[in-house]
């Protein structure tokens, strides 16, 4: 019997896969690897010397860094918390108001709710910062209008309120993200199955609890899954509201501001690549340890619809 | 090389022939700066002054973005074609400079005299044996006040503290203005213009902040918490919601003649000037009773050094001179009102506002922040946490005992005087 003929080597493939691995590689997992690797090492005496996880038992050990630290950790926690809570609940409300078939001017509606997330962190920074201006601000003012005067406080600037303050700003600028995503979903709901409900005598609101919710899980895990991310890369809101040293008294820092202030320093404070890369890490292995409960132990229980 | 002898030789009769006066070895010096608002004071102002002096040397300010200035400064250097002249922040950073060997030691170029000690620190080394760069300008802290205001309700300038807050009460009593216009928000703004401000009458200036650095003295001390102390009581004459007041804020309240006094930096000048319709006037930081040794924060803010590989070291050396020289203090300080001239001599200047604040280095004693030199260098950063902690104390968040301790504990992690 002779040889099966050997297959000869599919070359084609390699050149296809190579320009998108080349850019991935290039721009996403070197810098990745040099960021591990800058962990690893500490300026001693203007060169750079390996050290092990020295940076890390720092940044854990060192009441200096790790009181900052665990801060930052608990702050994003409660950003995450708070987006979890009121952006996706009120992004899953509106998509279900918006494809309701009785609502009137819904694609303007669909219009002005996104229309934040397309703004520059930077102008919506600066603009609430004047809504909750008590000097300048509309917001002062119009809760005078109503009565409710007594109720405002300089949000921003109270340790208590500031970060819950901010959380609420970035709910109300990218809210317009899981309402399309849950709007899309919905829409992608069959006529078929909607029927069947309405013959079996589910309508309004339960059909919604007990079709429609079910349908669109898969959608909600992902939203999840991007708030998280997104949560915990955050940085751009907190430094342009509250500046580089996210006051009053760091309670609106989270690790974002840190690594910015560990990375590139700050006024006086000279900056530290080696402790900027070590939180740069933490944050890396907390968003892939995220994505991981996620992809492992969440989304494979989601039970999916084929139609 | 017959050609390029042609060439010098049509290159110098042409230079000679078109302008008589001008040598064929005519240098020309590069300036590094941060400073772009600058540009039309050098352009049209400093530099031909100079060039009417010394007409063989010739001078081109080339400023970046202040963002830019540190990094782009360091890679030019690292290639060897950074200006031959350095714009110096103060302390660290250009003491890191001259360590890598990019900034010249100057101590001995002539017009270094015209400098007191003080003046020197921000670019000396921590033992004051070399200088690196010519001092240039300070800014001075003290209060802005309404003159309009105070008229109105006759109040007189207030020299002691116990006048200070009696005026402050009579504003407040009064209601048509806000006390005092500041906010916590910026953070820097209670630190800079509120502890670095009133805090040397506390710590007797150089003398406590010196102390400091020798570890003889310790931020829990009475002489550093008072001024926490001080603080704590701005916090019932400031405006409505003045946590979330910014630095823009506070300025535009106090332009807009809604407030009466302004803790201030001089920098201010040339802004208030432009805005305020009211008449302005300035104190220094009040002190304990009359008749005390006032101290004023009289801060380095810029100065200009030599590049060590200048190929044009000598004609370099002659523009430091005179920019340490009176005739530069006088066109720069008239120029920029607000950034003063440390040179000995007085300078004479046209605004009224900037000339009552350097009228008190005749009667105050001056002395620079008190975190930038040597303490600011470790984690956690002292000048850093003096931000946060002086905003602390004035929004109730810490009572300044704790505030001052919080201070001395980040110092001692990391800071061990020299004994």
């Amino acid at each position: 019997m002779a040889a099966a003929p050997k297959r000869p080597f599919r070359w084609h493939i390699s050149v296809f896969l190579a320009p998108a691995l080349l850019v991935y590689t290039a721009i996403m997992i070197l810098p990745l690897a040099g960021t591990l690797q800058l962990s690893l090492f500490r300026n001693i005496n203007q060169s750079q010397v390996f050290v092990g996880l020295e940076n890390f038992r720092m940044l854990f050990g060192d009441p200096n860094w790790s009181v900052n630290f665990w801060n930052a950790l608990r702050n994003n926690v409660w950003f995450f918390v708070i987006h979890m809570l009121v952006q996706n609940p009120i992004g899953v409300l509106l998509a279900a108001l918006l494809s309701s078939p009785r609502l009137r001017f819904s694609a303007f509606y669909r219009t002005a709710i996104f229309v934040p997330t397309i703004l520059s962190f930077v102008i919506v920074g600066f603009a609430w910062k004047l809504i909750l201006s008590p000097l300048w601000g509309v917001a002062p003012h119009m809760m005078d209008l109503v009565g409710l005067k007594s109720l405002f406080t300089p949000w921003l600037g109270k340790a208590q309120y500031a970060l819950t303050a901010l959380s609420l700003i970035s709910v109300w600028q990218f809210v317009g993200i899981p309402m399309m995503l849950i709007y899309a979903a919905l829409l992608s709901i069959p006529e078929e199955v909607i029927e069947a409900a309405e013959c079996d005598g589910i309508t309004g609101m339960a059909q919604f609890w007990k079709i429609k919710l079910p349908l669109i899980l898969p959608s909600i895990g992902i939203i999840s899954i991007l708030t998280f991310v997104g949560n915990f890369n955050a940085f751009d809101l907190i430094y342009t509201a509250q500046g580089a040293l996210a006051g009053p008294n760091y309670s609106t820092d989270i690790l974002g501001t840190f690594l910015y202030r560990a990375f590139f320093g700050f006024q006086l404070q000279v900056g530290d690549p080696n402790m900027g890369a070590a939180i740069a890490t933490m944050m890396f292995l907390i968003i892939l340890g995220g994505v991981c409960v996620y992809l492992f132990l969440v989304q494979t229980r989601l039970r999916r619809y084929q139609f | 090389m017959t050609t390029k002898l042609l060439t010098a030789l049509l290159l110098g009769t042409s230079i000679l022939g078109s302008a008589g006066v001008a040598y064929a070895d005519d240098v020309t010096l590069n300036i590094e700066s941060w400073r772009g608002d600058d540009l039309a004071i050098w352009k049209d102002k400093l530099i031909p002054a100079f060039e009417a002096k010394n007409p063989d040397i010739k001078v081109v300010f080339a400023p970046s973005a202040p963002t830019e200035y540190d990094a782009a400064l360091g890679a030019k250097l690292a290639a060897g074609s950074a200006g031959d002249l350095i714009t110096c922040r103060p302390f660290d950073k250009s003491l890191e400079l001259f360590k890598k060997g990019n900034l010249a030691d100057i101590s001995t170029l002539p017009g270094m005299e015209n400098f007191s000690d003080v003046a020197k620190a921000a670019w000396q080394t921590d033992d004051g044996k070399s200088s690196f760069c010519v001092p240039m300008a300070s800014v001075i802290h003290g209060f802005i006040y309404n003159k309009d205001a105070f008229d109105k309700l006759g109040i007189k300038v207030p020299e002691t503290r116990d006048e200070f807050f009696a005026a402050l009460d009579k504003i407040k009593a009064d209601g048509t203005y806000i006390p005092m216009a500041m906010g916590t928000k910026d953070l820097w703004e209670a630190a800079t213009m509120g502890y670095q401000n009133i805090g040397p009458n506390y710590w007797k200036g150089e003398e406590g902040r010196l102390a400091l650095i020798k570890g003889e003295q310790k931020l829990t001390d009475p002489q550093w918490v008072e001024p926490f102390k001080e603080l704590a009581r701005w916090k019932d004459y400031l405006g409505d919601g003045f946590e979330a007041q910014t630095y823009p804020d506070s300025q535009n309240l106090f332009t807009l003649g809604r407030a009466a006094i302004y803790p201030a930096g001089s920098w201010e000048i040339g802004l208030f000037n432009t805005q305020a319709q009211f008449k302005m006037g300035a104190f220094p930081p009040p002190v304990q009773k009359a008749g005390d040794t006032c101290y004023i924060s009289d801060h380095t803010d810029i100065g200009m050094g030599l590049n060590a590989a200048s190929k044009n070291a000598d004609a370099a050396k002659t523009f430091l001179s005179w920019v340490a020289s009176p005739d530069f203090a006088t066109i720069y300080a008239n120029a920029l009102p607000g950034f003063f001239s440390l040179n000995n001599t007085p300078v004479k200047m046209e605004d009224p506002l900037a000339q009552e604040f350097v009228s008190w280095r005749g009667k105050c004693k001056s002395t620079i922040r008190s975190t930038y030199q040597i303490l600011s260098r470790g984690t956690p950063n002292l000048e850093n946490e003096t931000w946060v902690e002086s905003a602390n104390v004035i929004n109730g968040t810490d009572t300044p005992e704790a505030a001052a301790k919080k201070l001395q504990d980040g110092l001692d992690s990391w800071y061990k005087p020299a004994k």
